[in-house]
C-alpha cells in the first residue's frame, strides 16, 4: 500500500466576531492509493473543512497536507472538486463547462481533436454524451450533478474530493448516482474522498469509512475498513448479513457515541419557527 | 338502450368541447382586452381631461395648449424641418453653380465650399441630443464597468470608494455643469475646436450622473458571486485575467445590464437640463429657446417636445431591454 495523501495534525481556527472557534483538532489521516475514503458525521462538525483545507481552498492554522510527497498551499486541478450544489457556470452547456476546465488543465498538451475527444469520453462516461449542449437550466438536479464529476474527472485528478455530491438529490436519482459512480470507479479506480450524510451510502462505496466526532475541535473518531468484494451489490448487499453489521457500526458511533443532544432542543426551535413562518404565510 | 347511451355521452361530449371553446375565446379575449383596450381608454381618458384642464388654464401666452395644439405643432415642426431641408439643398446647388461658372472664367481658381448655417429644426435637435445621451453614456459605461469590477473583487477598494459613491450618487447635473463648464474651459482650449464645448459639457455632466448607477450595480453583482463558482476558477487555475473574462463578467452581466438600463433612464432625463443650462443643441435647448422665445405657439411645441422626450426615453429603455435579452443567460432577470 502506498500513501498518496497524508493530512497530518491539522487543526483549523476560524475567528469570528465572538472570539476564535476551533474548528478541527489533530486531524490525522492517510489514505492510499486508489482508496474510496468517505468522510460521515454530524452536521457542522467540520467535514467540509477538512475537504477545502485538502482542496487548498482554505488553510490550516496548523498542521498540513502532504499530496505525493508536495505539500498542498493552494487549489489544483490535481485535487479536483465536486461540490454539493453542481456549481456549473450556468451560462455555458454542459460541453463548454468541462471544456473549460480541460483547456485550463491540458492547454496545449492536448491537440483541439484530442479534447474534443477527451470532453466528450468524460461526459459519457458519467453518461451525459446525449445533453452535452445543453445548458445548466435545461438539465435535471442529477445531470448537473453528472456533468459536474465529468468535469472533475476530466482534470485526471490525483485524487478526486466530493462534498455531499449526491446531497441535494431524491432518493431514487441519488441511487442511479451511487451505481455510476462505483462503475466509473471500477474503471479509473481513482483516489477519493467523498463527504456523506447518508451512512448507506458511505457503506456501498467505500474501502474505508472516516467518522468524525463533533465538532468544536472534532477530530477523527473511529475508522471503520469496509472489506466487502467489489464489484458491489445494492440489493444483494440488503441481505448480507456482513453489510447489515458494518452498517450499524457507524449508525451506532453516530447516534449512541456521538449523539448530539442539544441538536434535540434546537431541531425543534427551528421547527417550531418554521411552523410559524408557514402559518403566517398562510394568513 | 345502449345506443341511447353513446348518443347522449355524445351530446355531453360536445358541449364540454363548445363550452372549452368559448373559454378559450373568453381568455383571449381578455387578454386582448387587457393588452390594448384598457391602455387605450387609459390614454383618452388622459387625452380628455388634459384638454378639459387645458381650456381653463389661462397663461400670459394664451390658453395652455391642449392636444389638438400640439398636434397642430407637430405638423408645424415637420414643415419647418421640410423647408430647412429644401432651403439647404439649394443653397448647396447656388453653391454649386456659383463655383463652376467662377471655374469655368478662371481655371486656377480655388472653389470655396461654404457649409449651410441655417437653424436646426426639431428633427436635427432630437439627432443632436441622441448623440450626445449616446456619447455621454458609453463614456460612463467604459469607466463605470470596469471600475465596477475592480470594486466587487476587492473589498478593500469598495471599503475606500463606498463613500464617494454614495456622497456623488444623489447630486444633481446642475450643480455639476458650472464646474464642468469651468473645466472643459480650461483643459480643452483650442481655438477652432472639432467638437463643440457646449456638447463635451452636456455629455460630462451626462456621464458624471449616470456613472453611479452602474458603478453600484457592476460591483454587487460581481461581489454577489456564488462562491462555488469562484472555488471552481481557483480549483482549475485560471489567472486573474481569464477568472474575470470567463467567470467574473458572465456572472454579473444580468446586474451590469439592469445598472446600464437604470442609468440611460438617468442620462436621458439628465441630458435635457444640461442641454438647457449649457446652451449645447439638442431638445433641451428647444425648449429653452421656446420659452426665451414666448410667441403664442411656444406653449404647444414645448409640449409637443416633452411628448418626443418622454417617448424617446421610454424607446431607449426597451432597446437596453432588448439587449439585455440577447446577451443575458439569465433571461428572467431582463423582465419589464
Ligand atoms: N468561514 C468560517 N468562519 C467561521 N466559522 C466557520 C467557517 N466555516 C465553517 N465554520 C464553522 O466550522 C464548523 C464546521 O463547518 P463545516 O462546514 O466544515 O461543517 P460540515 O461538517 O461540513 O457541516 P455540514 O454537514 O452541515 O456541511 C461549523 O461549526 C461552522 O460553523
Ligand atoms: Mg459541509
Amino acid at each position: 500500500m502506498n500513501t498518496i495523501l497524508d493530512i497530518s495534525q491539522v487543526s483549523m481556527e476560524f475567528q469570528t466576531p465572538k472570539g476564535v472557534f476551533t474548528a478541527l483538532q489533530n486531524v490525522n489521516l492517510k489514505i492510499n492509493q486508489g482508496e474510496f475514503v468517505s468522510l460521515i458525521g454530524h452536521s457542522g462538525c467540520g467535514k467540509s473543512t477538512v475537504l477545502n483545507i485538502v482542496a487548498g481552498l482554505l488553510k490550516a492554522s496548523q498542521g498540513g497536507v502532504i499530496l505525493k510527497g508536495k505539500e498542498v498551499n493552494e487549489p489544483g486541478p490535481e485535487r479536483a472538486v465536486v461540490f454539493q450544489n453542481h456549481s456549473l457556470l450556468p451560462w455555458l452547456t454542459a460541453y463548454e463547462n468541462v471544456e473549460l476546465a480541460v483547456s485550463q488543465v491540458f492547454g496545449k498538451r492536448k491537440s483541439k481533436a484530442e479534447k474534443k475527444d477527451w470532453i466528450e469520453h468524460n461526459l459519457s462516461l458519467v453518461h451525459m454524451d446525449h445533453a452535452m449542449h445543453k445548458r445548466p437550466d435545461e438539465i435535471s438536479g442529477g445531470m448537473k450533478q453528472r456533468v459536474g464529476i465529468a468535469r472533475a474527472l476530466s482534470m485526471q485528478p490525483e485524487i478526486l474530493l466530493m462534498d455531499e455530491p449526491f446531497g441535494a438529490l431524491d432518493a431514487l436519482t441519488r441511487a442511479h448516482m451511487q451505481d455510476s459512480l462505483m462503475e466509473i470507479q471500477n474503471e479509473l479506480n481513482n483516489t477519493v474522498i467523498m463527504i456523506t450524510h447518508d451512512v448507506d451510502e458511505a457503506v456501498l462505496l467505500s474501502d474505508r469509512i472516516v467518522m468524525m466526532t463533533n465538532g468544536p475541535a472534532a477530530t477523527i473518531g473511529e475508522v471503520l475498513e469496509i472489506d466487502l468484494e467489489r464489484p458491489r451489490d445494492r440489493l444483494a448487499l440488503a441481505e448480507d448479513t456482513r453489510y447489515t453489521h458494518l452498517r450499524s457500526e457507524v449508525l451506532k458511533f453516530l447516534y449512541e457515541k456521538q449523539r448530539k443532544i442539544e441538536d434535540f432542543s434546537n431541531n425543534k426551535k427551528t421547527s417550531s419557527t418554521s411552523h410559524a413562518k408557514t402559518s403566517t404565510a398562510a394568513a | 338502450m345502449p345506443e341511447q347511451m353513446t348518443n347522449n355521452t355524445g351530446l355531453v361530449n360536445k358541449v364540454i368541447t363548445l363550452n372549452f371553446t368559448s373559454e378559450k375565446l373568453k381568455t383571449n379575449f381578455n387578454a386582448l382586452t387587457q393588452k390594448l383596450v384598457i391602455p387605450f381608454i387609459g390614454v383618452v381618458v388622459f387625452l380628455f381631461m388634459w384638454s378639459v384642464a387645458a381650456q381653463n388654464i389661462d397663461t400670459s401666452l394664451g390658453k395652455f395648449p391642449g392636444p389638438a395644439a400640439v398636434v397642430e405643432q407637430f405638423k408645424a415642426l415637420y414643415i419647418e424641418h421640410q423647408d430647412q431641408r429644401e432651403k439647404q439643398t439649394a443653397f448647396y446647388q447656388r453653391q454649386e453653380q456659383r463655383n463652376a461658372k467662377r471655374l469655368a472664367q478662371d481655371p486656377t481658381y480655388q472653389p470655396k465650399i461654404r457649409a449651410y448655417t441655417g437653424k436646426e429644426t426639431f428633427l436635427d435637435q432630437i439627432v443632436t441630443s441622441l448623440i450626445t445621451v449616446m456619447s455621454g453614456f458609453l463614456l460612463a459605461a467604459a469607466i463605470a464597468i470596469p471600475l465596477g469590477i475592480a470594486v466587487g473583487l476587492s473589498k478593500t477598494l469598495n471599503t475606500a470608494i463606498n463613500p464617494v459613491i454614495q456622497i456623488f450618487k444623489p447630486v444633481s447635473p446642475l450643480a455639476w455643469l458650472p464646474l464642468v463648464t469651468m473645466v472643459v474651459s480650461a483643459l480643452y482650449a483650442t481655438p477652432d475646436p472639432l467638437i463643440p464645448k457646449s456638447f463635451i459639457n452636456s455629455m460630462i455632466t451626462v456621464s458624471l450622473c449616470c456613472l453611479w448607477p452602474m458603478v453600484i450595480n457592476t460591483s454587487v453583482g460581481v461581489a454577489s458571486i456564488d462562491s462555488d463558482l469562484v472555488n471552481v476558477s481557483r480549483v482549475i487555475r485560471l489567472s486573474a485575467l481569464k477568472h474575470i473574462q470567463k467567470v467574473v463578467i458572465p456572472a454579473s452581466i444580468p446586474m451590469i445590464f439592469t445598472g446600464m438600463r437604470l442609468s440611460l433612464g438617468i442620462a436621458w432625463m439628465v441630458l435635457i437640463a444640461a442641454e438647457m443650462l449649457a446652451q449645447n443643441p439638442g431638445l433641451g435647448k428647444f425648449v429653452w429657446d421656446e420659452f426665451q422665445n414666448g410667441s403664442s405657439n411656444s406653449l404647444a411645441r414645448i409640449m409637443a417636445a416633452v411628448i418626443v422626450i418622454g417617448f424617446i426615453g421610454f424607446l431607449l429603455d426597451r432597446v437596453m431591454l432588448q439587449l439585455q435579452r440577447i446577451f443575458s443567460w439569465d433571461k428572467s432577470s431582463a423582465s419589464v
